[in-house]
């Protein structure tokens, strides 16, 4: 069938092309069609009867001719070819080399859309990463094989945060050398394309990266092959070569948002804000690639950058993910506004592997507790700033005001840092109890009394 | 024999007359296997429980004659299954890390022989009815596996194995029905998920399902039979709760369904059950887990059956006599499979996309749950825990406000208690248990009679400084009166003494209910005696100043549920830390008057 060229359209519409009279198509396969032109144009069966195949093409369908279109299905899924050659290379949202060298050549060519993990041959990711950035490392810690999204919104200097922990994430005390960076951007800017090449340049850590990029003038449905390539990719290096990736995906608002596209084209029927009723299933797809497998050394830790529509959390793509992410990073436009970088809002901020990597064992025994106490601290130290914010500072008490200069520096000093600051945990442990020893010691009843003893500064 | 027609996502059209609804088929070279929820002459729609990629048209496809079923018996406690009863171990040792479509494994381990011994009251010539005991396998040593007859059969007993061991397809009996028909008995049986397990009656619910969890226990309790949900929004801590109630709660059997979830966070219950001990029995816990485990990227239409595989599994162990919990995490991938199907059907949506029987299907589901009469003459129960997923948060969305209704007990999270870390995140306002008047009958019998009473206190306080928080943030805590003052902070009490309670710590991850009430009349104990201070004039911010109140917040971790003689010393001790004051109080509440008017 590989072979044979059907001439059979007998319609076309935004990025859809109906085929008759083709039987026994496979479900999932990929297509070919060559356009009066000679372009060549690539697609997938979505829909397969007899009578009528349903192919949707990633170019798009426009200036299509449907007598003078030449149909081709290839019988089989995307694949995308994977060798030790992939480090380093540039390649567009279908696999193909976008940095002017030779494709990739290998026998071993892998379905992009890659097959579910079994549970039970899941290994939980234990192991602390750390990133350097004290909002993380001390109250959201990043474990490996953990998929820990950056919510985020327009104007925010995600990519910058995402850059760092590329640049910065170690494991305490070992193996640098097998730690390699999968990196896929769709609907990025071209700026933001560059921004990140010359940021993994800078750092010379090029030869450690592969990146697939689909840029925002780019085939919206190739946007969503192009996470699924970066995924396969990622499995590859992961769990054959046993290299520990750490994969950075932006922005799966514009994945969603392509989906959304291709889905009313489809006809199916929307659920909320017109997005597929599939959304959360076809995100959590991509999500639960992440990890680690019982027996493999490699493993796979996953940041997806999204914007949030309108800074709204509660919008169906933050939603979704947060459901299916293990915790997230919230940036938010108040710090940002205020200068502080990173400008994590640390409350609605969470990492729930956080509680199996850090602590006795892992990096210092007082470490929960800590998180605990400073995020307990500074949600009340908040409200007393919005009472301040009501009946003005003089009024206060002065324990009141004590926890003002508290936030105060907890967001200058234990939050802002310099973009190329990099933080080890007992440097931030450390800070932590600086800024705490800020309040009286009975006031921290999420630390333990020994733990107040041997840090506390004894404000008093 | 019959062929595939049209592939459309999940859906396949298949030519294949004489099918039923709801009959499993297999279709293609592959051997995928789904359902059929639709016919239409000779064509029948068919929903796969297996990606359907690489699937074409003119693949043969055939009917099996049997509705989607567990497999009942031995074996079953500490697996692992996913959604329509696969056991994954197996699967993972014979397709490797990935599932493999196609891959068929069956349920129960068939090579594996089980210790039988038959019921001594019955021998050849007893009437057998459904339901009915034949034996009993010590499948772990927490439980003891009754082997029950399928509960239609209904006849003679021609003849019972004697004990020994078998698998779990030897015939171990056999039993000549009504119409004379001989059936075979083995050590398991089949029953289709999407049926309930008859019973003989409705029982009421009477003892409360002991969490260990006590904002749960003490505030809004759940009983034996019941049901209940934990709405929440992302982070809000839904897993943490569940995963503390399958691990602590006074149930003999627990069932958690990982439905549409995270594959980590089953990999965490994996790992870390089989070490923790079982706090009733001492056991390793997952000698009385089961887990069924169908992760939000395994395929949808199997996560639409995980939920019925669930409580078919724990119906079969109610129909032994036991107290069984199952968890249901969540409902609401759930209703998006029943969604996402209902979608590629064209059904008609009604909100947010939701099919219009999602509220009915939701109540049938619950009605699952109960205590009842067994048809062997025992007390059994499923009790119903369903996490719901809103979007957004927001509580008025189809799957909470359908299950809101249906439901008896309901434990909303807050964001803002989890973002404040305050765990587990049940707000105390907007929860509600049904459940309080039978639950306080018990208390008061097994633990003290005033628990009723001290329940309302506190939520009375709650709710008061809950009025008076509003204040507050209007003008200031110096606005309020002292008394108000007091009960700003005897209710921060509450809320950090007791209602904080740390999953993680040792200590203070479970509280016995004895420990629950021991620290909830020691707090009200601090409140009544500043109280009484206020009462006399003493200012609210030299009673915040006593030491005993950053104590007290500390007591939940320092005694175990084993200590509460320690804890009840502590009590005793309460009145001496506001004996000072009193003293200066008492001595000066009548003639201070007559003091500050002469200067």
């Amino acid at each position: 069938m590989k072979n044979i060229e059907f001439r059979t359209a007998t319609s076309a519409q935004g990025g859809l092309v109906v085929m008759g009279g083709v039987p026994g198509v496979a479900a999932g396969s990929r297509v070919q069609l060559r356009d009066h032109a000679g372009r060549i144009r690539s697609g997938l069966v979505i829909r397969s009867a007899d009578d009528a195949v349903l192919v949707e093409v990633f170019e798009g369908t426009d200036e299509l001719d449907l007598e003078r279109t030449w149909v081709r299905f290839l019988d089989e899924p995307f694949k995308l070819p994977v060798s030790r050659d992939i480090l380093g290379r540039v390649f567009n949202g279908a696999g193909l080399p976008r940095d002017g060298r030779p494709p990739v050549i290998s026998a071993d060519r892998r379905d992009v859309n890659g097959e579910p993990l079994n549970p039970a041959a899941r290994a939980y990711p234990r192991e602390f990463i750390q990133t350097g950035i004290s909002a993380i490392d001390g109250m959201n810690s990043l474990t490996r094989g953990q998929k820990l999204p950056i919510f985020s919104g327009g104007g925010l200097p995600h990519n910058r945060v995402a850059a760092q922990i590329v640049r910065q994430a170690k494991l305490l005390g070992e193996e640098a050398a097998e730690f390699v960076v999968v990196f896929a951007a769709f609907g990025a800017s071209h700026a933001d394309a560059r921004f990140f090449q010359e940021s993994f340049e800078e750092s010379g850590v090029l030869n450690k990266v592969v990146m697939f990029l689909n840029l925002a003038d780019e085939p919206v449905i190739e946007r969503l092959l192009t996470p699924r390539a970066a995924l396969t990719a990622a499995e590859y290096l992961a769990f054959d070569l046993d290299y520990h990736v750490l994969v950075v995906m932006t922005d799966m608002t514009a994945y969603a948002e392509a989906l959304r596209e291709v889905a009313v084209l489809r006809g199916d029927v929307p659920a909320r804000k017109g997005y597929p009723g599939y959304l959360y299933s076809d995100l959590a797809e991509l999500y639960e690639r992440a990890g680690r497998i019982k027996n493999r050394r490699g493993s796979i830790t996953m940041i997806p950058v999204l914007s949030m529509p309108s800074d709204d959390i509660t919008h169906p793509i933050p939603d979704l993910t947060g459901y299916i992410t293990e915790g997230q990073i919230v940036l938010g436009r108040e710090l940002a506004n205020q200068g502080v970088y990173p400008p994590v809002t640390v409350l609605p901020s969470l990492s729930r592997l956080m509680k199996d990597g850090v602590g006795k064992n892992f990096t210092r025994e007082d470490h929960p507790h800590v998180a605990s106490q400073l995020f307990a601290s500074y949600a009340k130290a908040l409200e007393v700033r919005g009472l301040a914010a009501i009946i003005g500072a003089e009024e206060l008490s002065d324990a009141d005001r004590r926890t003002l200069a508290f936030a105060d520096a907890f967001e200058r000093r234990f939050i802002g840092q310099g973009e190329d600051e990099d933080r080890s945990i007992h440097e931030t442990l450390n800070l932590a109890w600086e800024l705490l020893s800020m309040l009286p010691p009975e006031s921290l009843i999420r630390v333990s009394e020994e733990e107040l003893a041997k840090y506390h500064k004894g404000a008093a | 024999m019959g062929k595939i027609l049209e592939i459309n996502g999940p859906l396949v059209k298949l030519e294949l007359p004489q099918t039923v609804l709801g009959e499993q088929v297999r279709v293609g070279h592959m051997g995928l296997v789904g359902e059929v929820i639709g016919r239409d002459g000779d064509t029948a729609l068919a929903q796969l429980y297996e990606d359907t990629a690489g699937l074409r048209p003119g693949e043969i496809a055939e009917g099996l004659g049997w509705p989607l079923s567990v497999e009942l018996g031995p074996g079953l406690l500490g697996a692992i299954f996913d959604g329509v009863q696969r056991p994954l171990q197996a699967v993972w040792e014979q397709s490797g890390d990935r599932i493999a479509r196609g891959v068929a494994v069956p349920s129960l381990p068939r090579d594996k022989a089980w210790h039988f011994v038959p019921d001594s009251a019955l021998h050849a010539g007893s009437v057998l009815a459904g339901g009915t005991v034949l034996g009993t396998v010590q499948e772990t040593e927490s439980i003891l596996h009754r082997i029950l007859t399928p509960p239609l059969i209904q006849g003679e007993l021609l003849e019972l194995a004697p004990e020994g061991d078998y698998t779990i397809e030897e015939v171990i009996g056999r039993v000549k029905l009504a119409d004379g028909r001989i059936e075979k008995l083995h050590l398991f049986h089949r029953w289709p998920v999407r049926t309930p397990r008859p019973f003989r009656q409705r029982d009421h619910a009477v003892a409360p399902l002991i969490t260990g969890q006590r904002i749960l226990d003490t505030f809004y309790p759940l009983l034996k039979g019941g049901k209940a949900a934990i709405p929440g929004p992302f982070g809000a801590g839904k897993t943490m709760l569940q995963q503390q109630i399958a691990r602590w709660c006074n149930a003999e059997i627990v069932i958690y369904v990982g439905c549409g979830e995270r594959g980590n966070e089953l990999t965490d219950v994996l790992e870390f059950m089989p070490e923790l001990k079982d706090p009733h029995t001492g056991r390793p816990l997952m000698e009385r887990t089961l887990l069924v485990a169908n992760t939000s990227n395994m395929p949808v239409v199997a996560r639409e059956a995980s939920i019925y595989v669930g409580i078919t599994l724990a119906e079969y162990f109610r129909d032994q006599g036991y107290d069984v919990v199952m968890v249901a995490d969540s409902t609401s991938r759930w209703a998006e499979a029943l969604r996402e199907v209902a979608g590629r059907l064209g059904q008609m949506p009604v909100e947010e996309g939701y099919p219009a029987y999602l509220g009915s299907r939701l109540a049938a589901f619950y009605e699952r749950a109960g205590r009842v009469e067994t048809f062997a003459g025992d007390h059994g129960s499923v009790t119903l825990i369903g996490a719901v997923s809103p979007p957004g948060g927001d509580f008025s969305e189809p799957v909470t406000s359908h299950t809101k209704e249906i439901i008896q007990t309901f434990w909303a999270l807050s964001k803002e208690l989890a973002d404040a870390r305050h765990y587990p995140a049940v707000d105390w306002l907007e929860s509600f248990s049904g459940y309080v008047k039978s639950a306080a009958k018990w208390w008061s019998q097994e633990v003290d009679p005033n628990w009723e009473s001290a329940r309302a206190e506190a939520l009375d306080l709650l709710a008061a400084s809950e009025e008076l928080q509003r204040i507050v943030n209007l003008v200031g805590v110096e606005a309020l009166s002292s008394e108000q003052r007091w009960t700003l902070e005897a209710a921060g009490l509450i809320k950090e003494g007791l209602l904080l309670q740390a999953a993680t710590d040792e200590v203070d991850s479970f509280a016995s209910p004895e420990k629950q009430f021991a620290l909830l009349a020691a707090l009200l104990e601090i409140y009544r005696q500043g109280m009484k201070l206020v009462k006399l004039g003493a200012p609210a911010r030299r009673l915040i100043q006593i030491p005993i109140l950053a104590q007290a917040r500390r007591w939940k971790s320092q005694h175990t549920s084993e200590d509460i003689a320690a804890l009840k010393a502590k009590i005793a001790m309460i009145p001496d830390a506001f004996e000072p004051l009193l003293q200066e109080y008492a001595s000066t509440a009548a003639p201070s008057t007559l003091r500050e008017a002469a200067p």
